[in-house]
Formats: structure tokens, sequence, C-alpha cells
């Protein structure tokens, strides 16, 4: 075998888990947008071009064009902060790359780089060259599974009603994930209360803005607690 | 395009624009070795928790608990994924679950 082929064949089995998670949840996000009044041919673009599950979600909201454009950047930087901290441990990495390391910022996805960072590349491999094969395979996953999503909910026979839950759950999953893997519950306790009280303030349409202001600035505002009791059930451990 | 398509084109380009942004941040801030900032380390860490919870009230914003059947399908399907997720920690699994039952509930039971 070829080293081209090796490279392609172990960055394939590394990327297999990524490969379920996304076609399932690329057809999911197909059919939702689909339902939304947007065909294949969106679902096809929006993976290529902004390729991120979670906000992929939000977006499907957006595109109707009823919040206003502050909310909207606002809301999509804060549910993309995270990936900030992504790029961080690859910076060198990426840096080496050349004209791929461009492709590897644009594709950190959550996933991409937990295999990423979990990789045991073998010695003889060229460690550029599986990096861009697994961000590259993951990448055409995703698109395959919007894209099919998208085709598949133009013929779905039965009552789909009710299938825009998948986000919900999507989000909720999340939520436990976030809630297992930070020692403090603070930051989300905060989430939810800015959330709630400002959807009954401000309603279902405006709530969203005022919810993210309010949470940064109870998080910076109690950030030396949280991090203090990080620390201390840390010690307890 | 028609202008009904262009909107919808147009953020699109604006979200994926600003998730780029958000994965170029580092590189474009810290590439030169510079230490990053505690306040940033400090929100990066702290925020994403807090906004999938608001991103969990954002979807179900339009549930009306004042009236029939008072957010109830919505609440029980939750609760599914929930105890699902903890139970397997298998995100097909709690999500395929949830939504299915979520469907039955809203086309067969309320």
């Amino acid at each position: 075998m070829t080293m081209k082929k090796e490279i392609l064949k172990y960055a394939f089995i590394q990327t297999l888990p990524v490969l379920f998670g996304y076609v399932f949840m690329g057809i999911a996000f197909g059919i939702l947008l689909e339902e939304a009044g947007y065909n294949f041919v969106w679902a096809l673009f929006i993976s290529l071009t902004v390729y991120s599950g979670s906000m992929q979600f939000v977006l499907i909201g957006l595109l109707g064009g009823g919040m206003g454009i502050i909310s909207m950047i606002v809301l999509t930087l804060s549910v993309q902060c995270r990936h900030i901290f992504y790029g961080l441990s690859f910076i060198e990495k990426f840096k080496a790359m050349g004209k791929r390391g461009w492709y590897m910022v644009f594709s950190l996805t959550d996933e991409t780089y937990s295999l990423l960072c979990g990789m045991k590349i073998p010695e003889e491999m060229d460690k550029k060259k599986v990096f861009f094969t697994v961000a590259a395979l993951d990448q055409s996953y995703w698109i395959l599974g919007c894209t099919i999503g998208g085709i598949l909910g133009s013929f779905i026979g039965f009552d789909t009603t009710g299938i825009d839950f998948a986000m919900t759950a999507l989000f909720v999953v999340i939520f436990i994930e976030q809630w297992y893997s930070f020692p403090s519950h603070i930051p989300v306790i905060i989430g939810i209360c800015c959330g709630t009280v400002s959807l009954i303030i401000f309603g279902a349409n405006a709530f969203i803005l005022p919810a993210l202001i309010a949470s940064v600035c109870l998080l910076l505002l109690l950030k030396n607690t949280i991090v203090k009791q990080d620390d201390c059930q840390e010690a307890c451990e | 395009m028609s202008s009904s398509l262009f909107t919808p084109f147009l953020i699109t380009l604006l979200v994926a624009g600003l998730t780029f942004s958000t994965r170029f941040s580092p590189f474009a801030l810290f590439g030169g070795g510079k230490k990053v900032p505690a306040i940033v380390q400090a929100l990066g860490e702290l925020l994403p928790p807090a906004v999938m919870a608001i991103l969990v009230v954002y979807c179900l914003r339009n549930v009306n608990i004042m009236t029939a059947p008072h957010g109830l399908p919505e609440f029980i399907a939750i609760g599914i994924v929930a105890i699902l997720h903890i139970w397997k920690r298998n995100n097909l699994l709690s999500i395929g679950g949830g939504t299915v039952i979520y469907m039955v509930l809203v086309q067969m039971v309320f």
C-alpha cells in the first residue's frame, strides 16, 4: 500500500465515530431546513460555508430574518466563542501547514478538535497530512448528511410534525455534557435564570440578547467565586 | 436570485463569516506567543454552559404553559432525553429517542 492510501485508511478509521454522528445529525439538519422551506441546495451551501453543528440548527431559525442584526451577531459569537480555545492548542501546528493550515482553522469543529487532540499518529506517517485528511473527511461526512437530509425532507411521506424537537434535544444533550464537565454548575444556572427571566420580561422575539448580556455580566461578576469553587472541588477529589 | 432568497443568503454568509472569525481569532490574537488575557480565558470557559442553557430556553420560547397542553409534550420529551442521556451517554440515542417520543406525543396524544 502506498503512503497516501495508508494515511487515508488510518484517518478513515479514526473518523468512524464522527462519520455516524455527523451523517445522522446532518440528516436531521437537512430535514429541518427543508421543513423551514429551504431545499437541499441550501443544506449543501450551509454545510460548506458555516460547517458547525449547533450553529447551523440555530441558523434555521434566523434565516427567515425576524431577528435584528446585532442580536444575530451576538448570538453567533456567543454560541461559537468556545472555538477560540480550540485554536489555542494548534497555533504552531497549523501555521506550519501553509495553505492547508487555513482549511484546518476553518474546519476546527468540536469533533475534529477532539480527534486531533486524541490521535496517536504512527511515527512513519506525515502528521500534517493526517491532520488535513481527518479534517477533510469529517467535513465531507457532514456535507453528505446535510444534503441527504435535504433531499429526504422533500420525499418524506409520513407526518413530520414535531421533528424540529431534534434541535431542542441536541441542546439538552450538550447541556447535560456541560453539566458533567464543569465542577461548578453556576454558569448553567446563570444561563437558565437569565434565559427564563428575560423571556418573561422581553417576550419570545427579543429575549436572547438581554439574556446573553446579563449572563456575561453575571459570569464576570461571579468569576472568582466560580473558579475558587472549582479549585476547591478539584483539591477535594 | 430573488429578494426572498437574498436575505437568507446574506444571513448564512454573516454566520459563516462570524464562525470563521471565532475559529481564526486565536491565530490572529495570540499567534506571536502572546499570553491570553485572563478575562478572555475565563469567558471562554464559563460562557458555553450558560449559552447552552439559554439555547434550551430559546427552543421552548413559543411554548405557552397557560393554555393546553401546557407545554407537557415538551417537558415530557426533555425529561426522556435527559434520562436516556444520563443513562447511556449516547448522543444519537438520546436525540433520536426523544424526538420520536415528542412526535408521537404531539401527533397522537395531545
